[in-house]
């Protein structure tokens, strides 16, 4: 209880909002021109506001204290004062323009998302977010790291529980980025508190939005829409850098993509196929069907004994790489590489009590990828 | 206003359940809504704890994250449309007649279908939770395509309960106008009639307007879910936002058909124990329809992060500033009534003076909350969960409470506890801010709303938040106790307890009788 008292007294009595900061209570101030000027707006209104309570509540309870009937008080009868309500009408008036003002002007600076320097399109999935660098050919999922064991209270949790990812989206500081949001499936909302960027990703729309990092440094977000059972648990993580470290990011990323385009052409056993796919199963279909493949039906059905992971292998790989229209299963064709896909199918096919003893090797997702394209 | 003499006795109510079935009479219909939105409130709150308890500490412990999504869904679906609209339907219908002089409302056999509606929704609303897939997890909001495309088969359940809470709202309200404008005792100008009446025959016209915009709505999903049409689809051509348009023009007059009322119980209850008349009863008017219309043009200001023209972020800013102004001058007339009073502090003042603090706590971070650039920060945080819940609960429920302590002695015809009613009103006055206020914190700390697992920075204040609101649900119980002993074993009350209540009201025994203004009462010009 002493740790609530001292917050409590800390923020009640004299120190300042960049403090308040600091102990979780108050909106960051963030690294960016905007997030501070939203600060800015934000502290204004707020003592504004702050002012407003302390005269009307002071003279109520004045009053309370002093008109009590126990204290003897009698009543006086007026009960109209014209001049007084317009009075009490018009000042608001201007104090509400004084506050349209500045927040009017913070608006059109951050509406205009015009000559950007980099373009990154975020697509928001059940429950990951897709990033891809326009013009660069790299893209890459982001998804929690966040260990189950942890969720569960198995382990104790790290300090960035819940909102750390495998891969996060690393950006240059001093560069205007210019973000292009939709979605998948359903609502989501990318939100990043000390960018001050929170713009909703909508399936079937693109939306826009800019920042500019002031300071390298890494800054956590999560989802702010509702969108379904793990909307807790789809966070974001941006990594800004200086230009030439994010120029090296980049050429990294380009030759792990040629990397991952040659494991294709490789000869896969079945033992490596079964060890990959228990990694991608368990980042990708576990969230829905289930670490041991029983499923919530019947939402999401059990792949454990299903008809289609033990039946036809074609229509197997059809409903992963194509998804299925109406629910929550996605087109994973778009999602993972060929080795990915093959090792899944391959694990989902034999892992539980599915032994079919069948074997999908990459090359033969490739040829039917190809036929999609 | 001239003493009732005459009340006609020649036929009291019919015997046994039936009389509760069949009944066309307001005090009975009044009766049923208010114990029906009393079952439920315990019913939603008891959705609330598992709420918190699963809040309580970082980490999954009690509840899995799809059915907490169901308790946060279900939660709201409860309170806003079976616990606080009823409760004021219920008080309307006890109070409307007796306030107006009129022996009954003006359609009594379609007030007892309103009512006999709402078991019959709520229990088909109730009983998703144990269909297969769960209850409707979506939040009360129920955005598109998460309510249609990817819903769980339940939600045509939830279609259904909602057409009929709509139908029932709808009547009501017809009810209520047909009652105000045709009714009132002879010689009483609509201007004459009490602010109670007031505050419901607007909220009443805000209920016609927007109930069938839910109702399209909900069609339109049902449309989409059952019959292949693509309204909110985008891969059909549809627009999922198109959606939240139509949902926030019908829920942003919701909102305030939620505290219209609540206004109006606390301008009766505010000049009755400071002993001094209402300041500014035609300003008190005109704020209340200034409010209603700005309603219909604010809407998209829930609506900041979807994406809108910077035109249609200005025009939704600056209108909901604009709401501050006619707010503004209803919480001024309050405390001017106050102001050189001779104030005493019953139990229905505490909770009133309650409402108008917390309340505009909750209508000033509204403020904040229109400030598009900022909102960006808050939208969708705990800030607006604390936001909302403070217009919500120290709002409207603290006005009920108010009006049911101010007028509790005049139904049962029993004076409830005096100290057990101040016990209710502090802990729940204790209660209610340990549960919101830290709520602003962790919002403002950047904790998304609806998440079933947080970040540790969070954990201390959700903690603090826990305990208030188990706090706040069990006090609620001694309101329960309350009621029941007042009814079985009260001190009998006088015809007007309140030694500066005013109104028509009081003119009747305690308890009414059942039929009440059989001949209209004369009233003096005043």
């Amino acid at each position: 209880m002493s740790r609530f008292l001292q917050l409590f007294c800390v923020a009640f009595i004299f120190y300042p909002g960049t403090v308040l900061a600091a102990w979780g209570l108050n909106m960051p101030i963030g690294v960016t021109d905007t997030s501070q000027a939203i600060y800015g707006l934000h502290m204004t209104i707020f003592y504004v506001c702050l002012a407003i309570a302390v005269v009307v509540f002071g003279v109520m309870f004045w009053s309370i204290f002093h008109h009590r009937k126990s204290k003897g008080h009698k009543a006086e009868q007026f009960h109209e004062h014209v001049t007084v309500e317009i009075i009490w009408s018009i000042i608001p008036f201007f104090i509400l323009i004084a506050m349209a003002v500045p927040a009017t002007a913070v608006l059109v600076d951050m509406y205009d998302s015009s000559e950007s320097d980099i373009d990154i399109q975020v697509t928001g999935y059940q429950w990951k977010w897709h990033y891809k660098y326009i013009g660069e050919d790299v893209d890459f999922f982001s998804i929690l790291a966040t260990s189950k064991e942890e969720i569960e209270n198995k382990k104790k949790k790290n300090p960035y529980y819940l909102l750390e990812v495998d891969n996060a989206l690393v950006v240059p500081i001093n560069k205007k980025i210019r973000f292009l949001f939709t979605s998948n499936d359903v609502i989501h909302a990318w939100w990043v508190p000390d960018l001050a960027v929170k713009k909703d990703a909508i399936p079937g729309f693109i939306n826009e939005s800019w920042t500019r990092i002031n300071e390298p440094g890494t800054y956590r977000g999560q989802c702010a829409e509702l969108c379904g059972k793990h909307h807790g648990f789809m966070p974001i993580e941006v990594k800004a850098v200086t230009e030439p470290e994010y120029q090296a990011w980049l050429q990294e990323q380009k030759a792990g993509k040629i990397a991952v385009a040659a494991a294709a052409e490789q000869e896969w056993s079945m033992d490596d196929l079964m060890s990959t796919g228990a990694k991608v199963y368990e980042k990708n279909c576990a969230v829905c069907h289930q670490a041991g493949g029983e499923g919530i039906p019947p939402v999401f059905p059990a792949l454990n004994g299903s008809a289609i992971a033990t039946g036809d292998i074609a229509e197997h790989l059809k409903i992963v790489m194509d998804g299925k229209v109406s629910t929550a299963m996605p087109a994973f064709a778009q999602q993972l590489s060929a080795v990915d896909l093959a090792a899944v199918i391959t694990y989902e096919r034999n892992a539980w009590d599915n032994k079919t003893g069948d074997k999908v090797t990459p090359a033969e997702v490739q040829a039917l990828m190809g036929e999609d394209l | 206003m001239s003493e009732q003499t005459v009340t006609s006795d020649h036929h009291g109510p019919a015997k046994g359940f039936m009389r509760w079935v069949l009944t066309t009479n307001h005090k009975d219909i009044g009766t049923m809504y208010l114990l029906f939105a009393l079952v439920l409130f315990f019913v939603g709150g008891a959705m609330a704890f598992v709420i918190r308890a699963e809040l309580f500490q970082p980490g999954l412990q009690m509840v899995s994250p799809e059915f907490f999504n169901q308790m946060t869904t279900m939660h709201g679906l409860i309170m806003v449309f079976g616990v606080i609209m009823p409760a004021f339907v219920g008080l309307a219908n006890w109070q409307v007649p007796l306030m107006v002089g009129a022996p009954d409302m003006a359609l009594p056999r379609m007030n007892n279908w309103s009512f006999w509606l709402l078991p019959f929704a709520f229990t088909m609303l109730i009983s998703t939770l144990f269909m297969d897939g769960g209850a409707p997890n979506f939040g009360w909001t129920f955005y598109a395509p998460l309510s249609t495309t990817y819903a769980p088969p339940s939600v045509t359940f939830f279609i259904f309960a909602i057409h009929m809470m709509g139908v029932s709202s709808i009547m009501g309200a017809m009810n209520i106008i047909v009652t105000l404008f045709n009714m009132r005792a002879p010689g009483m100008t609509l201007m004459q009639m009490p602010m109670f009446c007031w505050s419901w025959l607007i909220t009443a016209f805000l209920l016609l307007a927007a109930m069938p915009v839910l109702a399209a709505v909900v069609t339109m999903m049902l449309m989409d879910i059952h019959f292949a049409t693509s309204f909110f689809n985008a891969g059909g051509g549809g627009d999922p936002v198109l959606f939240q348009h139509v949902f926030w023009f019908f829920a942003h007059p919701e909102v305030y058909i939620l505290i219209l009322p609540a206004f109006g119980i606390v301008s009766h209850v505010i000049p009755t124990f400071s002993r001094k008349r209402l300041f500014g009863h035609t300003s008190m008017v005109i704020a209340m329809i200034a409010i209603a219309g700005l309603a219909f043009i604010v809407w998209a200001h829930h609506m900041f992060t979807v994406g809108m023209p910077l035109g249609g972020e200005l025009f939704f800013m600056y209108s909901t500033m604009l709401i501050a102004i006619p707010t503004g001058v209803k919480v001024f007339n309050w405390v001017s009534t106050m102001f050189k009073g001779s104030m005493s502090f019953e139990t229905p003042m505490l909770f009133a003076v309650a409402f108008i603090v917390l309340f505009t706590i909750g209508g000033l971070s509204g403020l904040m909350l229109a400030i598009a650039p900022a909102d960006f920060q808050y939208h969708d945080t705990y800030f607006v969960v604390a936001h909302f819940h403070y217009v919500l609960v120290p709002g409207a429920v603290f006005g009920i409470m108010a009006g049911v302590y101010y007028w509790l002695p005049k139904w049962c015809g029993k004076m409830y506890n005096e100290t057990l009613g101040q016990w209710h009103f502090w802990l729940s006055l204790v209660g209610v801010n340990l549960t919101f206020f830290p709520m602003h914190f962790v919002g403002l700390a950047g904790m998304p709303r609806r998440i079933p697992d947080y970040a540790l920075q969070f954990a201390d204040f959700n903690m603090l938040t826990t305990l208030g609101a188990f706090m706040f649900g069990f006090t609620q119980l001694i309101f329960l106790y309350i009621v029941i002993t007042t009814i079985r074993s009260g001190k009998k009350a006088e015809q007007k307890p309140w030694e500066g209540a005013d109104g028509l009201e009081w003119t009747v025994p305690s308890p009414a009788p059942y039929h009440t203004f059989s001949t209209p009462p004369v009233i003096d010009a005043k």
